[in-house]
């Protein structure tokens, strides 16, 4: 059976600078990866070509076994692979509600129809609930997004994207620019994922990654450094040099 | 357990009422055609005139449903005005099809056709790229009709148009009002399919795509294919409205496509109030009104008063007089 997403000898530059160098990545079936590197190492340019936001030089992304690197991000998120953004993107004029219908009708084709009136279809609203209710977001649904705090957009962010109802699901920094009270809320969230989805997460925070990753790859200068088990990345020196000991420094410096 | 699914229920049917609530019929919708019924009884040698302002407010609506819902900013929209007008202006000159409203659908046909192709081009760009490929596309069919002025008449035009009756059965008087009310109609089923689209989950996709195009791409929506879709439907209406300014006025020249035909439409909408319908029929109605009026009052500097108003709405009124109204209703609404 072939994995769930692979990448293959992925290369980018822009201009002069790799960003991206022969990464190979696979995610099987039910994967929970971290991606974890310095700052600038290219984890979200990483992310971007998996989705399609931008186009490798060289190179395959593929999805089931199937190669998606010619599609275009929207035929991809099609075929089941969903992304949450590092800095939200959301439709902040509009309602809780609306933004997760908006994933839910663009997926089963609904926006396809100019004459029936929004609200009057019953699965939308129920399946648009039911993701709310288990992101505890029911009391907001009828919220203009742009009312609600940040880290209750960042819960948005998250159901717009489990929606979409994935197979594969990548989760760039879904704790970012939330206060560290808050954040458990969304950690709670991406810890209690459907195990069949495959899940590849950026994360900074090293807790957070060993607790919740079975595998990561940590990457460095747009290259895959490593890769292993948490507990094989805890104890290799090396990328305790490249990066944990510099994320130690690191937040010593900004805490 | 039951209490849960009540509870799941209630939210449900909040849910669909607070969505529903939207788009239902209020009292207030009522108002902008009793006023246009108002006016026929009030101004009854104004109709002329009349039918201007209401083809204005169609020219509107049709900016509305792009720019207003799905974020596209447009400069050329004038160019569906001009193939609607031309398609009855010839028809009427060259063919001898003077049936009014099969005109009117022959116009809205042969605009969408238009929009449907310059838009298939144009929409995979955004922003100021947009906003010039749209402008040439007006210019372009332009200068193409100053090129084959032997068929448009050029600048000169398509002069002394007849049209058959109405119905076959309504002859046109020299006061309008025959057209006014034809117009009033055409433009009631109009807005009747434009409030349907907006409302609809198609119309939902394209306030989504103004609201952030980046979030649609990622959740798999057909970007491309709903701009498409929605510029090929205002360009029909914009033809439509094309064809009533030509079979109300018996005539029709180039000037259909001027730049500022366009900037003038953009202008009234963004005065009224952009994404919220009824913005189309306050620009409109403002600002022919202020337009007629000022130009009376002075030939040579009315456009002075137009520039005024334009300044007080940019610095008072940033979301137009829809906005300015919907401001006073919540401040009253809150006290």
């Amino acid at each position: 059976m072939s994995a769930a997403l692979e990448v293959q000898q992925l290369n980018l530059s822009f201009g002069a600078l790799p960003v991206t160098r022969d990464v190979n990545l696979a995610l099987e079936k039910g994967a929970r990866r971290a991606l974890i590197g310095p700052n600038g190492a290219g984890k979200t340019t990483l992310i971007n070509l998996i989705t399609g936001a931008l186009k490798p030089h060289s190179g395959r992304v593929l999805l089931d076994g199937d190669d998606i690197t010619a599609n275009s991000q929207a035929e991809r998120a099609r075929r089941g692979l969903a992304r949450t953004f590092q800095i939200n993107q959301l439709f902040r004029g509009l309602t809780v509600l609306e933004n997760v219908a908006m994933a839910i009708s663009e997926r089963d084709g609904y926006t396809a129809n100019l004459w029936r009136a929004v609200g009057t279809k019953r699965v939308i609203l129920d399946e648009t609930l039911e993701h709310l209710d288990s992101l505890r977001l029911v009391d907001d649904a009828l919220k203009l997004v742009r009312e609600l705090p940040y880290g209750r957009q960042r819960l948005v962010e998250i159901a717009i994207a489990l929606a979409q109802k994935p197979r594969v699901l990548l989760l760039d920094e879904p704790a970012a620019g939330v206060p560290s009270s808050e954040s458990h809320l969304i950690l709670d969230v991406v810890a209690a994922l459907d195990p069949d989805i495959a899940v590849l997460i950026i994360e900074h925070d090293m807790d957070v990654v060993f607790r919740f990753a079975k595998e990561i790859t940590v990457l460095v200068r747009g290259a895959v450094f490593t890769e292993g088990t948490p507990d094989e990345i805890r104890g290799n020196a090396q990328v305790r040099e490249v990066y944990l000991g510099e994320a130690g420094t690191q937040g010593g410096r900004h805490g | 357990m039951t209490e849960k699914v009540a509870a799941a229920q209630t939210a449900r049917d909040r849910a669909a009422e607070f969505l529903i609530s939207r788009h239902r019929f209020r009292w207030p919708e009522a108002l902008p055609w009793l006023l246009a019924f108002a006016a026929f009884f009030l101004f009854p040698d104004r109709m002329t005139f009349g039918s201007q302002v209401l083809i204005a407010v169609m020219f509107a609506l049709s900016l509305d449903l792009i720019l207003g819902y799905a974020g596209i900013v447009t400069l050329g929209h004038a160019a569906f005005f001009g193939v609607g007008a031309y398609t009855v202006g010839l028809g009427a000159a060259k063919l001898g099809w003077t049936e009014p409203i099969s005109g009117l659908l022959a116009a809205a046909i042969i605009a969408a056709i238009v929009g449907f192709i310059s838009g298939w081009f144009l929409l995979r760009y955004r922003g100021l790229t947009l906003l010039m490929l749209t402008l040439a596309t007006a210019i372009m069919l332009q200068e193409a009709g100053n090129l084959r002025s032997d068929i448009s008449g050029g600048y000169d035009g398509l002069p002394g148009l007849e049209f058959k009756r109405l119905l076959g059965m309504f002859d046109y008087d020299l006061y309008g009002h025959v057209y006014f009310l034809y117009v009033l109609a055409v433009l009631a089923v109009v807005f009747f399919i434009v409030r349907r689209i907006v409302y609809s989950p198609f119309g939902q996709a394209l306030t989504g795509i103004r609201e952030n195009v980046r979030r649609m791409h990622a959740i798999g929506a057909p970007v491309h294919r709903h701009l498409v879709i929605a510029y090929t439907i205002a360009a029909a209406i914009a033809g439509v409205a094309g064809a009533l300014f030509t079979q109300t006025n018996a005539y029709v020249t180039l000037t259909v496509f001027d730049f500022d035909n366009s900037a003038r439409v953009m202008v009234m909408l963004i005065l009224g109030g952009t994404g919220r319908l009824y913005g189309a029929f306050a620009g409109a109605v403002v600002y022919m009104v202020l337009e007629d009026y000022f130009s009376k009052l002075s030939p040579t500097f009315w456009q002075f008063g137009i520039g005024l108003l334009l300044v007080l709405a940019v610095l008072f009124a940033r979301r137009g007089i829809l906005g300015l109204l919907e401001q006073a209703w919540h401040r009253r609404s809150k006290s």
